[in-house]
């Protein structure tokens, strides 16, 4: 088929960095089947609080001496990786990699204190449905952290090297938006575990 | 809670299964109607509301197993919304029928009678959807009925049309029409002989997944029909096979378009070349090859006319309603890296099952390693003078 005529077509951008191309929408979905993943095990730990009551829960009420800090720690690598990524944006190299690394470095400690969380309890996976959900559930979540720092090891390492500059920074922006979704279920997974006794335990 | 685990999932999948087979029917049949679909827009909306709407009705799978009353009530209640949608397609089926002219072809056979079966499945889902009549009916045969109503009639009816609609753009041959009749009358009544009796089976109280029942039962002779009808249904399948065969080997050459169809992918040779558009159409309407005979407007689409995208591998983003171009997306190369992903996952997965730990950390670091090697970035000075300008006019000529 000859195209003889060909109509000059208004100009159009080019993916601009950020929030337009398949690489965002890939992450979104990517976040959205996780997301699911997470829904369905927390589905499953509610499912058993309302046909058990409180008397399913081995502890009343499970300290959150480390669970809260922890929590607070993932909290402040996703605010790390917010403002390293502010600082590529601004073209400030040393605000970009020190963010980054925080980050890093704050899901380290996380994944340290979360094991020596986990030494702490008297049960096991295979003790009762409630340990088996508790480590299924913050295993899960743990193995996101893992792939979260890798992630963000990654895009370090590139940064170190030079790869992104103020325009260019979709790798970046995936990994903080991967980053901030796995902190989101942190906080699902917290309340669910850690807060919930207060508010459902009691009643039955 | 594994019900619940499962039908959370695979009430969804029934949807998703479904819906790209009535996406057949709705491309199709209106080939054969010689008119444009009637209620395009309510139809699609319905197809959305429809998937929207699946992921809340699960537990009427489960209405025998216990659950409170309000639950039920509104599980129930989602059951029976979800045919409103439904029904709205239905209707626009057939009025796309009425106010047309039907072409008897074998796929527009397979693509209406996927519309009766659609409606007899839909109704009997409609009856197990009422948490009264579900407990009557569970466990039963009527459920079986209207599972293959459902799996058969609204899925594998609609491909098979789909495999006579779209055959001679796939290989360049029709299949035969003699024998696609043949194939098409012995499946629809076979299935029906075979299905059908078993909502009456059902509601004498044949359970399911029985393998035998005592002679007294009063379930001889109906079963015995159930099963000849599936044996003609088989047939039936066997018959398409054969056309499939013997259409590839010396099927009537089929041309551009052999079905007068309005839409892109009749502009092509059959097979399509791989260079099938040599710029991207500038398309006005939904049935871009029947702007002349329909005359719904004075614009006309064109296969001539459009964009180049010249500079490797792009493509536009368009809005998702009008379809206006509005990014140039730069699509991926070549790479192994996904090949190797998905080695790595396979073996993973696989060691997973086996507990071989040790072999799971290796597919981990193989999908590690494609998965960097496969996002790894460009240095900024090495990018296209193009892609260094966010808003540099990008088309050619």
């Amino acid at each position: 088929m000859s195209a003889d005529t060909i109509d000059t077509p208004a100009a159009l951008p080019l993916p601009t960095e950020g929030r337009s191309g398949p690489d965002w929408w890939g992450v979104l979905c990517l976040i959205a089947t996780e997301a699911s993943l997470f829904a369905y095990l927390l589905f499953s730990y509610y499912y058993m609080v309302v046909q058990h009551g409180a008397d399913w829960l081995p502890e009343a009420h499970p300290s959150i001496a480390m669970a809260g800090p922890n929590t607070v720690i993932l909290l402040a690598s996703s605010v790390a990786v917010w403002w390293g990524k502010k600082g590529v944006k601004a073209g400030g190299r040393g605000q970009h990699l020190t963010g980054l690394a925080l980050a890093i470095g704050l899901g380290l400690v996380f994944l340290v204190v979360q094991y020596c969380e986990w030494k702490t309890k008297p049960y096991g996976l295979t003790t009762s449905a409630y340990g088996s959900l508790f480590f299924t559930i913050t295993g899960f979540h743990m193995l996101h952290v893992v792939v979260g720092v890798m992630v963000l090891a990654m895009v370090l390492i590139w940064s170190i090297a030079g790869y992104f500059d103020a325009r260019h920074y979709n790798h970046v922006t995936i990994a903080a938006a991967y980053w901030h979704f796995v902190d989101v279920v942190r906080l699902c997974v917290f309340a669910t575990f850690y807060l919930s006794p207060y508010v459902m335990g009691t009643g039955s | 809670m594994w019900q619940h685990l499962f039908w959370m999932f695979g009430h969804p999948w029934v949807y998703a299964i479904v819906l790209p087979a009535m996406g057949m029917v709705s491309d199709g049949l209106p080939t054969f109607c010689r008119g444009p679909l009637v209620g395009y827009t309510p139809l699609a909306m319905s197809t959305v509301a429809t998937m929207a709407l699946g992921f809340g009705v699960w537990v009427h799978h489960m209405f025998a197993t216990g659950l409170p009353s309000m639950a039920l009530a509104f599980f129930s209640g989602a059951s029976l919304i979800i045919t409103l949608p439904s029904a709205v397609v239905v209707f626009a089926w057939i009025a796309t029928i009425w106010i047309g002219r039907l072409a008897i072809t074998t796929a527009a056979l397979f693509f209406a009678s996927m519309i009766v079966l659609f409606v007899i499945g839909g109704v009997s889902g409609f009856m197990t959807g009422s948490v009264p009549v579900d407990l009557q009916l569970t466990d039963t045969y009527f459920v079986v009925a209207h599972i293959h109503y459902v799996l058969i009639g609204i899925n594998v009816f609609p491909v098979v049309g789909a495999v006579y609609y779209w055959f001679p753009k796939f290989t360049g041959r029709l299949m035969d029409e003699r024998l696609g009749k043949w194939n098409f009358w012995t499946m629809f009544v076979g299935f029906n002989i075979g299905f059908l009796p078993m909502h009456l089976v059902g509601l004498w109280g044949m359970p399911r997944r029985i393998y035998t029942y005592g002679a007294d039962m009063g379930w001889n002779t109906t079963n015995m029909l159930i099963s000849a009808g599936s044996f003609l249904l088989a047939f039936g399948v066997l018959l398409l096979l054969i056309n499939v065969v013997i259409s590839l080997r010396r099927g009537r050459p089929a041309g551009i378009n052999p079905w007068d169809a309005p839409t892109l992918e009749w502009s092509v040779p059959s097979p399509p070349p791989p260079y099938n558009f040599a710029v991207i159409p500038s398309v006005v309407s939904r049935h871009p090859l029947w702007e002349d005979q329909l005359n719904e407007s004075e614009e006309r689409s064109s296969l001539q006319k459009g964009m180049l995208l010249a500079r490797g591998r792009q493509t536009v983003a368009t809005s998702p309603l009008d379809g206006e171009p509005e990014l140039i997306l730069q699509m991926p190369g070549d790479s192994p890296a996904p090949f190797f992903l998905t080695m790595g996952m396979t073996l993973m997965f696989a060691a997973a099952i086996g507990h071989h730990w040790f072999v799971v950390g290796i597919g981990a670091l193989i999908c590690a390693c494609a998965l960097t090697g496969w996002f790894w970035p460009q240095m900024p000075n090495t990018r296209g003078d193009a892609a260094q300008d966010p808003k540099a006019r990008h088309d050619v000529r």
